[in-house]
């Protein structure tokens, strides 16, 4: 499953990052990569984009780049890292 | 000697800036780039400190993040003050470990600490400069602690170059990749005289500016080729992930024994409950609208027309002083008229105006460093990505209804030059509020029954132009890739008043050298033009002046718009001043004694549809000069910013000729 289809409040393992040039670095750069927790806070009002919470920070990113991240559902609610 | 400040975005690194140099701050561009360049003597010392862009990584993709290479490949500082927001370490660190490759002098300013400490958090600082090979302050931008220590151990490193005493964190394949490629280019690294640490890193992450500047024989290109593809494939994974990952989990480790905190500190934990409010899916957009609709009211609205009165009654007071001494003197008539009309009059007019882009100033400055905007970009972003700009883009536009020339100011906030430039060409279209007094005469003139509507008209229009043209602009000129959305959301934090202080005293400093510069030669111009004619003489009334034929000539163009008058077309032509001289002009040309003779004089020259048409044409042409000024400035280039405005006007007969004749049908 990808991070944009992660319920809002759930969290995941991610186990790929995909995507190319800008982006891809980007995302590496930000924290976003294999084996880090993240975790959906919110969406925004629009529906567009969401707000996600790793390495003890937030973060927003648009569902088309979020599509590019595959993730492992973790199960139960996120709380504790 | 030379200090770069350099971190991430929203680290308190300008705060810190501020602390370190006080006042002594010069801004301007790094060249060839519109990225901002600060710098300043750092208090007590003979030391400078450049204030680098923020950024996440040392990457070339953004333009920020070339600046901060370029700059410290190729200007070599004398050290590096890392500036590293101890609330959120793991992810600045990353950076850190990029910034140890270069091999300078380097101290690590671990800031926000007393946010760690007073959520119960601590940090081991000593085990942290221990594994990492540098000096770890632990400081408090905002409230002035550890600055000093922060200096002397900056200067220590400085003088004596102290480099960074470890390089290592990787293991296993990528270490024994960076190290084979270490080996196979350190001749090429050192004759460009590039660290080759950073080199051999830069290589493995299939950086192209890297492997250019090096100039690798082939041999080398398929040696390189074999050592990563070696390595991707002992690893399973490719080369830009397998660095990232490396950093991050030498970050994880070292954190983990040095690191003690709440998972959250109360700050964070406060920015979560206010952002339930401020991002919330139904009460986001209203509580949006309601904190813009406050920050115009108390700018144009009572407190900033307040001030300008004020500002505008003591010019009216100096002039007449002025002008009061002139006379007692006995000057020439003509030099008189020059200072007090020309001079004191526009400069005087434009001057009015300071007042009110320093509140403006004040209540941005306050929405951007508490972490607002950063929301307003979230929530807004949907909407602006359909014009291929991003959610960053909106807080510009929105100023643009207040004044285009803070607007186009404030996009520097932009971080992607692409949409940095397009949301300056975007924002005139905005109308801005000098353009209130145009509409607000026309429309008690010619549809007094209908007034509120026609305003609410022209608004909306000017917001569908730039619209279509927005989506013109993204599949012409501006089709390059955007940057990619993705942002930081920085915990909220009450800016110090000395960090907004210190911005607003900026932006003076700015608007009134505009003033005396550009405004200063442009009311000299113009007033020329409407005193002599010619053959310059000078004109006893003004319909036989320069300025008048220039109207008369270019009047024909108007035609077609149905308001050929060239009184209405010198109007547009001193408006170019400031968008209210086309009121002031209108009266002197047509010589009404109040506002009853106005209306009649308006009504000779204009038709209703044809006041409407001139209407459009005041919303969607140029700007004015101080706007073409500000706009000139960010884009670095007389000719484009000429374009942009050539443009525009373009569009603005367009869209009038439309509106006209649509009107005539009815």
């Amino acid at each position: 499953m990808t991070l944009d289809q992660l319920k809002t409040g759930s969290a995941g393992i991610i186990t790929t990052v995909g995507g190319s040039g800008v982006l891809r670095r980007r995302l590496l750069d930000m924290g976003l990569t294999p084996k880090t927790r993240v975790m959906v806070r919110k969406v925004a009002p629009m529906g567009d984009p969401i707000e996600i919470y790793l390495r003890s920070y937030e973060l927003t990113l648009r569902k088309e780049e979020a599509s590019k991240i595959t993730v492992e559902p973790v199960d139960g609610k996120e709380e504790r890292k | 000697m030379i200090f770069a400040l350099i971190g991430n975005q929203n680290c308190g690194k300008t705060t810190l800036f501020n602390q370190l140099t006080g006042s002594n701050q010069h801004v301007g561009n790094f060249p060839g780039v519109t990225v901002e360049k600060k710098e300043g003597r750092i208090r007590r010392t003979d030391s400078t400190v450049v204030d680098l862009p923020g950024i996440y990584s040392l990457s070339p993709y953004t333009a920020e993040e070339v600046v901060t290479r370029d700059f410290l490949l190729k200007e070599k500082p004398d050290g590096i003050i890392n500036i590293v927001d101890a609330t959120n370490i793991e992810r600045n660190l990353y950076l850190t470990l990029q910034l140890m490759e270069l091999q300078l002098p380097m101290v690590l300013a671990l800031n926000m600490m007393d946010e760690v400490t007073s959520s119960g958090g601590s940090i081991d600082v000593q085990r942290l400069a221990q594994d990492l090979g540098i000096p770890v302050v632990p400081i408090s931008a905002s409230k002035n602690e550890g600055i000093s220590e922060l200096v002397d151990q900056a200067l220590r490193v400085g003088e004596q170059h102290i480099l960074p005493a470890r390089l290592d964190f990787c293991t296993g394949e990528v270490h024994r990749a960076i190290h084979g490629i270490a080996h196979l280019i350190e001749d090429h690294a050192q004759a460009i005289k590039m660290p080759v640490r950073f080199a051999a890193t830069k290589l493995v992450e299939d950086d192209q500016p890297t492997i250019e500047a090096l100039h690798l024989n082939q041999n080398e290109l398929e040696t390189l080729v074999h050592i990563t593809t070696e390595m991707e494939q002992a690893l399973g994974t490719d080369r830009e992930a397998a660095l990232a990952d490396m950093r991050y989990t030498y970050i994880e480790k070292l954190t983990r024994d040095t690191v003690h905190k709440p998972q959250e500190t109360r700050e964070q934990q406060r920015s979560v409950k206010i952002d339930n409010l401020l991002t919330h899916p139904v009460w986001a957009i209203p509580l949006f609208l309601l904190i813009m609709s406050l920050v115009f009211w108390f700018t144009f609205g009572v407190f900033g027309s307040f001030l300008s009165d004020l500002m505008a009654l003591a010019v009216d007071q100096v002039t007449a002083l002025v002008d009061a001494g002139l006379t007692a003197y006995g000057i020439n008539p003509v030099l008189q008229s020059l200072i007090i009309n020309g001079i004191f009059a526009g400069v005087g007019s434009v001057l009015s105006f300071l007042p009110t882009i320093l509140i403006l100033f004040f209540f941005l400055s306050l929405l951007e460093d508490s972490g607002y905007m950063a929301r307003v970009a979230f929530v807004m972003d949907k909407l602006l990505r359909k014009i291929g700009l991003s959610g960053k883009s909106f807080v510009p536009m929105l100023i643009g209804f207040g004044c285009t020339v803070p607007a186009v100011m404030s996009s520097r906030t932009l971080s992607s030059e692409r949409d940095r430039k397009m949301t300056i060409i975007l924002t005139p279209f905005m109308s801005c509020s000098a353009k209130l007094p145009v509409y607000g005469l026309f429309t008690s003139v010619f549809f007094p029954d209908n007034a509120a509507l026609v305003m609410i008209f022209l608004y909306l229009l000017g917001m569908v132009v730039a619209i279509l043209y927005g989506l013109a602009l993204k599949s012409t000129l501006f089709r390059g890739q955007p940057i990619p959305f993705v942002m930081e959301l920085p915990a909220y934090r009450l800016p110090s008043a000395k960090t907004i202080a210190l911005h607003m005293w900026d932006k003076a400093k700015d608007f009134i050298h505009k003033a005396f510069t550009v405004i200063f030669v442009a009311t000299i111009v113009i007033w020329v033009l409407q005193s002599f004619d010619t053959r310059f003489n000078v004109v006893e009334d003004s319909a036989h002046s320069m300025l008048a034929m220039l109207g008369s000539l270019i009047a024909p163009i108007f035609a077609p718009l149905g308001f050929g008058n060239w009184m209405a077309s010198t109007a547009l032509v001193t408006g170019l001043t400031a968008k209210e001289a086309v009121v002031s002009t209108l009266t002197v040309l047509t010589g009404a004694a109040d506002s009853a003779g106005l209306a009649v004089a308006l009504g000779e020259i204009f038709a209703p549809k044809a006041a409407l048409a001139f209407l459009v044409f005041t919303l969607l042409y140029m700007p004015c000069v101080a706007a073409f000024a500000a706009i000139r400035r960010e884009y670095g280039s007389g000719i484009k910013a000429t374009g942009i405005m050539a443009t525009q006007t373009v569009i603005a007969w367009c869209v009038a000729f439309c509106v006209y004749h649509l009107a005539l049908l009815f």
